[in-house]
């Protein structure tokens, strides 16, 4: 299997370890991920929230360089811009005359065939969801996990055509391959604030409160992410919020690539585990104790 | 969907011009702010800003906070009966605030948006310590989240130097788009 891939900005600052664990677990599942060549920022919220054209021009050029590429997919493993690059194909074919100013701004086909997927869409059915389970080696059986999806990969459903909207289930499916027991809980896709991570972090802190609360009282060991926005605002600011509401978490956050990295026997070098504000090595421990 | 009289309300036809959404179809049924994770901190909650914005309270709208709030969570567009893409005028109310160049409530986000996106238009890609600086001069919060920046930037979670990979492709896109818009 073959992919373009568009690892999106965070994955050089934020997120460096959902991009090398998601190309780890990749080259043990026998995917093969190309970069695309000279990517751009999809524009994510600024963009949106400033220019219709410019929200739709930025992925869509993006795209006009996977069609260049000869590719006819996509994998996108940021939420948000998941969300920007399927919108934007869903607004191109919706949208008569932005179709006319787009192909008026990039050169070329911008390929609305194209299909855009989310690592979880690909891992979450067969044949690689049965791959999965037989690479699993290392015992997580006694890791308790919720799945936190947040906002974008599942709003809106007739854009995003991801799982279903109010309770997905991609994730824990891909979890429970593993061995992990994911446990149901009501925050699945609440939102954790975004992208007021910078502005409102008031908004950030409140949000992040409820979402880790929400998993401390059904009993989690850990929140498996999809997202670079939900990992910083759950892991970065947990001890300020931790701070400001005193309270006591302590909750490793944790890519559901990274969980699948560990399970497959590769090393937290390799998955940059130690990279995590909130460190999850002493829960890791424990539980491979128990195993 | 429930048919709903047309009212004509010029700023209600703005709406649509920028984003071919159609506020008269609510009919006020308040799921929108029911679901929204942000009222709390709004004054007027999504419901009502709509609300307004079909009876054209143009001043009211542009000097409300509800927008700016609004973190696009896509909850409302999502669970809206009448499938009102409520998320899609927020959008849009934020683009014609900031075209009247309107004094807004929560200024640091309209900032946030204008940095970013010169960020982007210099780079090709998010060059986040930048951001950072040019938010903090702009926004004069300087001391806000120094010790966790520093402790990011030890985890080497922040780059020091920018990447232009990328930034002709993207320049090009954003002076295109700025010569449509001012038509
Ligand atoms: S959910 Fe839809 S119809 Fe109901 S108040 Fe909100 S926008 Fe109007
Ligand atoms: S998209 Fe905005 S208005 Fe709608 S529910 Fe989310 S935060 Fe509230």
């Amino acid at each position: 299997m073959k992919y373009a891939y568009y690892p999106g900005c965070s994955s050089h600052s934020t997120a460096k370890e959902y991009d090398h664990s998601l190309r780890a677990v990749c080259s043990r599942l026998g995917i093969e991920l190309v970069e695309i060549k000279d990517w751009f920022c999809c524009g994510s919220t600024p963009a949106h929230s400033v220019s219709r054209l410019l929200a739709s021009a930025l992925p869509l050029g993006n795209l006009a360089i996977v069609q260049k590429m000869g590719f006819k997919e996509v994998v996108v493993p940021c939420a948000s811009c998941f969300s920007r690059f399927k919108t934007a194909l869903h607004d191109l074919q919706n949208e008569p005359r932005l179709r006319e100013e787009i192909g008026q701004i990039i050169e070329g086909n911008w390929g609305d065939d194209i299909t855009v997927y989310h690592p979880l869409q690909i891992f979450s059915e067969e044949p690689q969801l049965g791959k999965i389970s037989s690479l699993a080696k290392q015992g997580l059986a006694g890791l308790k996990v919720v799945c936190y999806y947040g906002c974008l990969l599942t709003r809106p459903p007739k854009v995003t055509e991801f799982d279903t909207c109010e309770y997905p289930e991609s994730m824990d499916r891909v979890l429970r391959a593993l061995g992990i027991a994911t446990l149901d809980w009501s925050y699945k896709t609440d939102c954790c604030g975004a992208a007021f991570a910078l502005t409102r972090t008031d908004i950030v802190l409140k949000l992040s409160h409820d979402i880790l609360e929400g998993a401390k009282s059904v009993g989690a060991d850990a929140i498996a992410v999809a997202c670079p926005l939900c990992h910083t605002n759950l892991d970065t600011r947990q001890e300020e919020i931790e701070k400001t509401y005193g309270a006591d978490y302590k909750l490793p956050i944790l890519y559901f690539t990274q969980l699948m990295g560990i399970s497959f026997g590769l090393s937290s070098q390799e998955l940059l585990l130690e990279k995590h504000l909130v460190s999850p090595q002493r829960k890791l421990e424990e539980v491979k104790q128990h195993a | 969907m429930v048919k709903v009289a047309p009212r004509f309300s010029e700023f209600a036809e703005a709406v649509k011009t920028i984003s071919g959404l159609d506020v008269n179809l609510c009919f006020q049924c308040a799921k929108c702010a029911s679901g929204c994770p942000v009222s709390y901190a709004m004054d007027y909650t999504p419901t009502q800003l709509i609300h307004a914005i079909q009876l054209g309270l143009t001043d009211l709208v542009m000097n409300s906070k509800t927008m700016w709030l609004c973190a696009s969570c896509q909850t409302c567009s999502t669970r809206c009966p009448q499938d009102v893409d409520l998320a899609g005028v927020m959008d849009a109310v934020r683009i014609i605030a900031q075209r009247k160049k309107i004094k807004a409530k929560i200024p640091e986000v309209p900032i946030f948006y204008r940095s970013s996106l010169r960020n982007i238009a210099l780079f090709g890609r998010m060059y986040e310590l930048g951001l950072i600086a040019t938010l903090k001069l702009l926004t004069r919060s300087f001391t806000k989240d120094m010790g966790l920046g520093l402790r990011m930037l030890r985890k080497g979670k922040l780059n020091i130097f920018p990447s232009f990979k990328g930034a002709l492709a993207a320049r090009r896109i954003f002076s295109q788009v700025k010569a449509r818009e001012k038509r």
